[in-house]
């Protein structure tokens, strides 16, 4: 009976919920594009990017913030013919596949050599470009200055070094270096590949299939070992709390972060890529770009196509005011952050050019959730317990390799 | 039986949630198992059992559902023992019983997310000012990474109290109302046999007259223990996904069906068939064993 009664009265919640739900779509006319944001924690992206959308002369857009789960949300409503015509994600093939995006190639025109390579690889598969670059975000290394200085450390340029770092900075309740609360596995593994000349995936192949990657992934196994190590903050690597409180001489989190950082520390913290592992490797930065996208399943894909050629192509003032006016982003247009005086000095600077040297796509496209989660899952069990990492990584090889084969055949 | 008009009036609405908001989906996911359904709903490619083979030789969904029987059998007569060892002492004492009642069963008036955030970031973070690094600081201990070290695995502590905490409550008046049901006169009947008050009388009266609740409490608490996610899901789980032990098979579920970078439904519903199988097969035999 209590199991009835459960069940109904959940149904009836749901049946409530999906009453609320369905009210979040667009006002209006019905005549307006849908574009869908994710909610941009900086306060003022919403009221501009309604400015820009209405700015738009030829038709009505009718923006949609999404606070919440966004990916899913976003996912969910691209299965039905709900969806927006216009979203900003980040690419992956299992939308190309589906038949999910439209590509933009003739959107760009002549303005496309204008974007960063690496940042438009990001939003290409098969050699076509689904989605329009609209800020570029990376994560680094931050470390203070004045707490390096006082242990006699030096800004560390191999791996070693960092983890040499780590342990020596660990002194006085406070700890070397703050990686995320599961152990650096999570942030680092993608950089552990690289430091060592690898990736994730190459040419259709798996990248880290290779004696070098046992012995890029063991340094991290080296680095939890090392104490050196901040585990379980409050907040997690994405925010700079630990590190603005004091908590650790060192932090991997990201550019966004520079404000909040500046603020509380003034000049006293440098910035740095994830070294290179020895002499094969070299440094790296994870990059990453949400991209304008078109949902095939539009009724209007050319006008869809029109409005993003005409927000995020033509109007540089635009994209220009969207990076650089809220939080902290880098235009993935090499003309507009060339001119960007924000980005000329301090660690914005320095930021710009690890973009330009030593990126790498934190999130590629055919990196797919089965291979992020075997290959995540091999890291963890490395760093976390021990376990020996040439033979994790094969396993996760294997993974990896049998669905780039359903993939590519 | 014929039903009137005020009948579907009062039904109508709770059936229709019910049809529209859980067996369509049942069934639906029941369809979805048998085809290749990647980012889709509507799939067009039948492939028949392949993805139940697949799921079955999966080796991360396998051990899931392994931890997670290891986990039932563990936390369901834990929450047993302990939700019935509360109720006896509330049960007895003659004052403050409805204080004591209501203070034993707020925590499950608690959301799992809010609690699970409490437990994470103050309770048990992992630096030296969390609740418990603060306690262990006071005899000299080093600060514990208690949600991230995994030798020893510390995590299984900050989960299970935070579900005794949780599910206690309810359970604990599953428990009161059944022994509020035993009759007096047996009790007293046995007295006058000779039985002595303690464990003769829990043994041979209490026990068997709670049978039916028993069997309630430890079915809900199988299917609670298979179906763990919120506070794994909170507690455990990042931004960059969720790590390789302890993993739930529902969370694992989540992650293959809705997870960022491709959604395969397929293969999620396929384990999620598995696991109802599973969770259906556990109870019926418990169900056979406790009321033979």
């Amino acid at each position: 009976m209590i199991s009835r009664r459960r069940l109904l009265s959940l149904a009836g919640a749901s049946a409530l919920l999906a009453a609320c739900g369905s009210n979040t779509g667009r006002g209006g006319n019905g005549q307006g594009l849908k574009q869908w944001y994710h909610a941009y924690g900086e306060p003022g992206v919403q009221q501009a990017v309604e400015r820009y959308a209405k700015a738009y002369p030829k038709i009505p857009i009718d923006v949609q913030w999404n606070p919440g789960d966004y990916d899913s949300k976003l996912a969910t409503s691209l299965l039905s013919d709900g969806g927006p015509d216009v979203f900003e994600s980040t690419l992956q093939i299992s939308s190309v596949r589906a038949n999910q995006v439209v590509p933009l190639d003739d959107v760009f025109g002549d303005a496309k050599s204008d974007f960063a390579e690496s940042i438009l690889a990001t939003h290409t598969v098969d050699g076509k470009v689904y989605g329009v670059p609209q800020a570029v975000d990376m994560q680094m290394l931050f470390y203070r200055k004045s707490l390096l200085a006082q242990a006699g450390v030096q800004p560390p340029s191999t791996v070693d070094e960092l983890i040499d770092a780590a342990r020596r900075l660990t002194r006085d309740g406070v700890k070397g270096l703050f990686a995320g609360n599961d152990g650096g596995g999570g942030v680092l593994g993608g950089p552990a590949l690289w430091s060592a000349g690898l990736d994730y995936v190459r040419d259709h192949q798996v990248g880290f299939d290779d004696p070098l990657a046992a012995q890029a992934i063991s340094k991290l196994r080296e680095l939890y070992g090392s104490g050196g190590l901040l585990l379980g903050a409050v907040k997690d690597w994405a925010e700079p709390d630990a590190f603005t409180q004091g908590l650790v001489a060192m932090q991997w989190t990201g550019l966004w972060a520079v404000p909040a950082v500046q603020k509380a520390l003034g000049d006293d913290f440098g910035v740095l890529p994830f070294p290179k592992l020895g002499s094969s490797g070299s440094p790296s930065v994870p990059v990453g770009a949400f991209g304008a996208m078109v949902n095939a399943k539009s009724k209007r894909v050319d006008e869809a196509k029109e409005f993003v050629r005409w927000l995020w192509v033509e109007r540089t003032d635009y994209q220009e005011d969207f990076n650089l006016s809220y939080g902290f982003h880098i235009p993935p247009r090499k003309s507009i952050s060339a001119k960007a005086s924000k980005l000329t000095t301090g660690a914005a600077a320095d930021a710009v050019k690890f973009v330009r040297d030593n990126a790498k796509a934190s999130n590629p496209p055919d990196w797919t959730s089965v291979m992020r989660t075997a290959f995540n899952d091999a890291v963890s069990r490395v760093v976390r317990d021990g376990a020996p990492a040439d033979q994790e990584l094969r396993g996760a090889a294997g993974k990896v390799r049998d669905e780039l084969k359903r993939l590519y055949g | 039986m014929k039903h009137g008009r005020a009948f579907w009036l009062f039904v109508g609405p709770f059936a229709i949630g019910l049809l529209v908001f859980v067996y369509v989906p049942i069934g639906w996911s029941l369809l979805l198992s048998f085809f290749e359904a990647r980012n889709t709903v509507t799939p067009t490619e039948f492939v028949g059992l392949r993805n139940y083979a697949d799921m079955l030789t999966d080796q991360p969904f396998l051990s899931s559902l392994g931890t997670f029987s290891v986990f039932a059998a563990f936390i369901v007569p834990l929450t047993f023992v302990l939700a019935l060892a509360l109720a006896l002492l509330v049960n007895q004492i003659s004052f403050l019983q409805g204080f004591f009642r209501s203070v034993f069963f707020l925590p499950t008036a608690c959301s799992y997310v809010v609690a699970s955030l409490v437990w994470k970031l103050s309770i048990f973070n992992g630096v030296r000012f969390g609740l418990a690094n603060t306690v262990l600081g006071w005899f000299g201990a080093e600060p514990v990474a208690w949600t991230v070290s995994t030798s020893p695995p510390w995590y299984w502590l900050v989960l299970v109290t935070l579900r005794l905490w949780l599910q206690l409550g309810f359970y604990l008046i599953l428990f009161i109302a059944g022994l509020q049901r035993i009759p007096q006169h047996l009790y007293e009947a046995a007295w006058i046999d000779g039985a002595k008050p303690g464990w003769q009388t829990l043994r041979y009266i209490t026990l068997p007259q709670l049978r039916t609740t028993s069997v309630a409490v430890v079915l809900l608490l199988l299917i609670a223990a298979y179906q763990a996610f919120d506070e794994f899901y909170n507690v455990l789980g990042t931004d960059r996904g969720y790590p390789p032990f302890a993993r739930p098979p529902l969370i694992y579920l989540y992650y293959t069906a809705l997870g960022s970078g491709g959604q395969d439904f397929g293969h999620g519903s396929a384990g999620a068939v598995i696991l109802t199988l599973l969770i259906a097969g556990v109870t019926l035999l418990q169900g056979r064993v406790i009321t033979r």
